[in-house]
């Protein structure tokens, strides 16, 4: 315990005596972690920005059609099914989820590309309104629309709003209500609109082939459970009963909308290669310096203090350096994330930015390690024979 | 008087690509609290090796080493690591201080080491070197103090936690003439007055008109012991 605090004294006095030269390498790990936690931030606005709405959904299963590989949009399911699902036992309630892409248009010639999604009022997929009421009706001309909407635009609840869809070769306006807004939406890279299934059905993107006969599916089924830990009962028995379909889990959901897993392990490629680069950073400025600290390091231990001391102090002044650039790092990082306006991906959320951190934390000892070990080997004789 | 530290028949050889190399070679001495030794001798005489080999940094070959009766041979790595820090002063030719360490706390920090660091020690630090002459420098950086400096911060290192042996490598080989025989002479004082048995090695025989007795190595034999006074003070004057 002595020895802690001797060497914990010894760690700070070597510091603090020399803070011009540590402060340094703590900005460098200040930058490293400034970079690290936007590009957790950047994975997570992304992932988001694709997926926010299917994990998110107030259901526990998707209902796909069979070797769709999961794919929302080339997947079909008879909307027949979707009342068959709803029978099963184990299955809460279905509700099918179409989706298609749309834009609203805005005063001054713009326009608002958005996700349109077809659910079922009050079955699994409807989102929660924050504000106004929930969608009604199968058929209703009205959509409940996403905060992000709301914020790229002056479109309100209770407002109406234009769509403007390509249906065949034609561009058809529709007009809207917005009765409700909901938040955290987003889908296939735009803020979502929800609509009921009919008035989806009528005002999407349609192709030639499509505009003359309505359609009788749905993209996917949304389902709650009765019991969520029969998760797999349920999905085996789903899979029996009801012909053509596979199920997947939420988490098999995201990770498979349209171009989710490739960015993400890009980013987290990005990530781990700058934390790789700090944890050399580090090793090779406490290497460097250990290297130069052989003739005193080697007077310490000739006049009595044990490995234990040197070594402690060496981890002492890592943690110190490191954290202290951990610090800066996330509070800069923190600063310049209020200055970002919605519509730029980036999103720090609690998890992914401690992990972050926590990863950033163990580049320092990680790196120095190398330098401990070297620390602790030297002997006490180099004191004589340096001199 | 007791006897600090007895040496008996130490011979310490290193391999060398050249067969073997005897730097210490069969040596035998004593030395009492309160007497003051130099070792002297021509480079590679083994003055060095002698040293490493009494303040437990380095294992004899053979032989035997006993300081306040207790033998080094019989000690674990963790026993030497606490003798050195408890029972031993050492001041080295240079890089003697710990660099982000003021002078006064360089030689609190030997006090810390023993966990006797207090109040009662950091006022004796202060006193001890003012005594040395460095009244004014205690709060300087070894950065900032001039080698003259540093050698008398690392002789009240070597003194602070009361050791049995106090052992300096040459203390004066940067200083200038003057300088050296003042450092030496407060040395030499500072031994007297505290009762410790110290040992310097030096190449320079002038230094040695401080000390109560000079040993003279060569090729690793301890050849020559002078006692008597006429004989110390002839061997400085260099006749
Ligand atoms: N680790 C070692 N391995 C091999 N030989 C060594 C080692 N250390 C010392 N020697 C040899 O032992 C002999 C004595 O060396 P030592 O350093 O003790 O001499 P010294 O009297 O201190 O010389 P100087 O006055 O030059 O400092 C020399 O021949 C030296 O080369
Ligand atoms: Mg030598």
């Amino acid at each position: 315990m002595n020895n802690l605090s001797l060497a914990t004294y010894l760690s700070w006095q070597e510091v603090w005596r020399n803070r011009g030269r540590f402060f340094l390498v703590s900005l460098v790990i200040a930058l490293i972690t400034l970079l690290v936690l936007f590009i957790a931030a950047l994975g997570e606005g992304l992932g988001n920005a694709n997926s926010q709405y299917i994990s998110r959904i107030n259901a526990d299963l998707l209902v796909y059609l069979e070797k769709s590989d999961f794919i929302i949009p080339s997947s079909r399911v008879e909307r027949s099914t979707v009342r068959s699902i709803r029978r099963l036992d184990g299955v809460q309630d279905a509700g099918g989820i179409s989706t298609s892409s749309v834009a609203i248009l805005l005063p001054d010639d713009e326009v608002l590309k958005v996700s349109l999604i077809g659910v079922e009022p009050g079955k699994p997929g409807d989102p929660a309104v924050t504000e106004g009421r929930n969608l009604a009706g199968e058929q209703s001309k009205e959509a409940v629309i996403d905060l992000n909407v709301i914020q790229r635009s002056d479109v309100r609840v209770g407002d109406l709003i234009t769509i403007r869809a390509t249906q065949g070769t034609k561009d058809e306006f529709f007009t809207l209500r917005v009765v409700g807004s909901t938040e955290g939406q987003l889908y296939s890279f735009q803020p979502s609109i929800f609509v009921p299934y009919g008035t989806w059905d009528r005002v999407r993107a349609k192709s030639d082939a499509e505009l003359d006969s309505p359609s009788s599916t749905v993209n996917v089924v949304a389902i709650s459970l009765s019991d969520v830990s029969a998760a797999q009962t349920v999905s085996d028995a789903l899979t029996a009963r009801i012909d053509n379909v596979e199920v997947a889990d939420l988490q098999t959901a995201v990770e498979n909308v349209p171009g989710y897993s490739a960015q993400q392990s890009t980013v987290q490629t990005q990530a781990v290669f700058t934390l790789l680069i700090g944890v050399l950073v580090i090793g090779g400025f406490f290497q460097i310096q250990i290297l130069q600290k052989v003739p005193q390091i080697g007077v310490l231990k000739a006049i009595g203090a044990d490995n234990f001391t040197v070594g402690m102090a060496a981890v002492i002044q890592i943690i110190i350096t490191t954290t202290l650039g951990v610090a800066i790092g996330s509070s800069l990082a923190f600063i310049f994330s209020l200055t970002f306006p919605p519509t730029v991906p980036i999103v720090f959320n609690g998890l992914n930015s401690a992990i972050a951190i926590a990863a950033l934390l163990l580049i320092g000892p990680a790196g120095g390690l190398v330098s401990i070990f070297y620390a602790v080997r030297i002997e006490p004789l180099k004191a004589l024979r340096l001199s | 008087m007791t006897l600090a530290l007895e040496v008996k028949n130490v011979i310490k050889s290193f391999q060398s690509d050249s067969g073997e190399i005897r730097a210490v070679d069969d040596v035998s001495f004593a030395v009492e609290a309160g007497e003051f030794v130099a070792l002297v001798g021509p480079s590679g005489s083994g003055k060095t090796t002698m040293l490493s080999i009494l303040a437990a940094l380095l294992s004899p070959t053979s032989g035997q080493i006993l300081i306040d009766g207790v033998d080094l041979a019989n000690m674990s790595e963790a026993e030497r690591v606490a003798l050195r820090r408890e029972k031993i002063g050492f001041t080295f030719q240079s890089n003697n201080l710990i660099p982000y360490l003021t002078a006064l706390e360089n030689v609190q920090l030997m006090l810390r080491l023993n966990q006797r660091f207090d109040r009662a020690g950091a006022v004796r630090s202060a006193e001890l070197l003012s005594r040395l002459g460095l009244g004014e420098r205690l709060n300087n950086l070894p950065a900032q103090m001039s080698g003259g400096q540093q050698q008398r911060v690392a002789i009240a290192r070597a003194l602070i936690h009361n050791p049995t042996v106090v052992l300096a490598d040459e203390p004066t080989a940067s200083l200038d003439t003057e300088r050296a025989f003042q450092v030496v002479q407060t040395f030499a004082a500072l031994i007297h007055e505290n009762n410790r048995a110290g040992i310097m090695v030096t190449h320079d025989l002038r230094m040695c008109q401080y000390v109560d007795r000079v040993l003279q190595m060569r090729d690793g034999k301890l050849v020559k012991i002078f006692t008597s006074r006429e004989e110390i003070l002839q061997l400085a004057k260099g006749e």
